[in-house]
C-alpha cells in the first residue's frame, strides 16, 4: 500500500502510522461528560467500504492526515493535511 | 582545566570502502533548524537569504551549497546546515541548535542507489531524486535525512546515538550489493 503524501508525494506505507477514524479531528467543546464525548472516544463504525482516517506520517513531515480509502479494495482515495482540513483550505 | 577531545561516534568504523562504493562521516558544521512561525514563512525565507544566501526550500528540496545549506526536513521546517544562523532569525523562526543531535554519512559511487535502495523505501531514481533534492524518510527502522550532493553521493543525516547501527546496516547492504555484483 501507498500513501500520496501531499508535501512528501508518493511514499511506502511503511512510513505511515493509522490513528483511526476522522472522529479524532472533532473534539466535543464541552468539558464535562457527555454522549459526544462517550462517541468521539468509543464509537466507531466498522464499514466495509469507503472511509476517512488519520493517518501520521512520522517517518517522513511528521503531518498528520486525512486519508479516504476503501476498507475492501485498499485503494486511497483521498489524501489531504488535517491542518488544511481543520483551517478550511482543503 | 580539564580538556575535552572531540570524538567521532563512528570513530574506527568508517571510512569503509567495499565494491568502489565508500562510506564515511561528513563533518558538516553547525546544524541549526528553523521552523517559520504561522504566517512569517516568507520573512523568514527572505531574512534566511539575506543571512546567509539561500532561502526556505520548498518540500523535498535544498538551496545554497555545502557550507551554507538549507536543506527541508519536515512541514514548516528546514534545517541551516554548515552556516551559523544569526539570532536576529528569532524574530521569525523558532531557532535550535541541533549540532550535536545529529550524524551525517555521505556513500558515494557507482551504483549508490542499489544500496540504498535496500535500506530505504524512497524512490532514489536517478530520474526522479535529483541533485539537491532531500526527503525524510527510514534508513532501516531508523529515521533519516537523505539528500543527494552529486550524481553519484548521498547524504544521510541518522540521530547521532544510532550512528553505529547506521553504519552496521550501511555495511551489510554494501556487502550485499557487492555479493551479488559478483555472481553476474
Ligand atoms: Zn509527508
Amino acid at each position: 500500500m501507498r500513501i500520496k503524501c501531499p508535501l512528501c508525494g508518493d511514499r511506502d506505507s511503511r512510513e505511515f502510522t493509522p490513528m483511526g477514524h476522522e472522529t479524532y479531528m472533532n473534539r466535543p467543546d464541552d468539558e464535562g461528560w457527555s454522549p459526544a464525548w462517550d462517541n468521539y472516544l468509543h464509537l466507531r463504525d466498522n464499514p466495509a467500504g469507503i472511509t476517512r482516517e488519520m493517518w501520521y506520517h512520522g517517518a517522513g513531515c511528521t503531518s498528520w492526515l486525512r486519508v479516504e480509502r476503501d476498507t475492501v479494495t485498499h485503494d486511497i482515495l483521498r489524501v489531504e493535511l488535517a491542518v488544511d482540513v481543520k483551517r478550511g483550505n482543503a | 582545566m580539564v580538556k575535552l577531545l572531540a570524538k567521532s561516534p563512528v570513530e574506527g568504523l568508517v571510512p569503509l570502502e567495499i565494491n568502489g562504493l565508500t562510506l564515511t562521516e561528513s563533518g558538516p558544521g553547525p546544524i541549526t533548524s528553523v521552523a517559520p512561525y504561522a504566517g512569517q514563512e516568507a520573512a523568514a525565507s527572505g531574512a534566511l537569504k539575506a543571512l546567509i544566501g539561500a532561502e526556505m526550500p520548498s518540500p523535498n528540496r535544498s538551496t545554497g551549497r555545502e557550507g551554507a545549506r538549507v536543506v527541508w526536513t519536515g512541514a514548516g521546517q528546514a534545517m541551516v546546515i554548515g552556516a551559523d544562523v544569526d539570532p536576529s532569525l528569532a524574530q521569525h523562526a523558532a531557532l535550535t541548535d541541533q549540532s550535536d543531535a545529529w550524524i551525517t554519512f555521505k556513500l558515494q559511487g557507482q551504483g549508490v542507489e542499489d544500496v540504498l535502495a535496500r535500506l530505504t523505501p524512497l524512490d532514489l531514481n536517478p530520474g526522479v531524486f535529483k541533485t539537491g533534492h532531500a526527503a525524510r524518510s527510514q534508513l532501516g527502522h531508523m529515521n533519516a535525512v537523505f539528500l543527494k550532493v552529486a550524481a553519484d553521493a548521498f547524504e544521510s543525516m541518522i540521530f547521532r546515538s544510532m550512528a553505529r547501527t547506521a553504519v552496521h546496516e550501511f555495511e551489510i547492504a554494501m556487502k550485499a550489493v557487492a555479493a551479488r555484483a559478483a555472481l553476474s
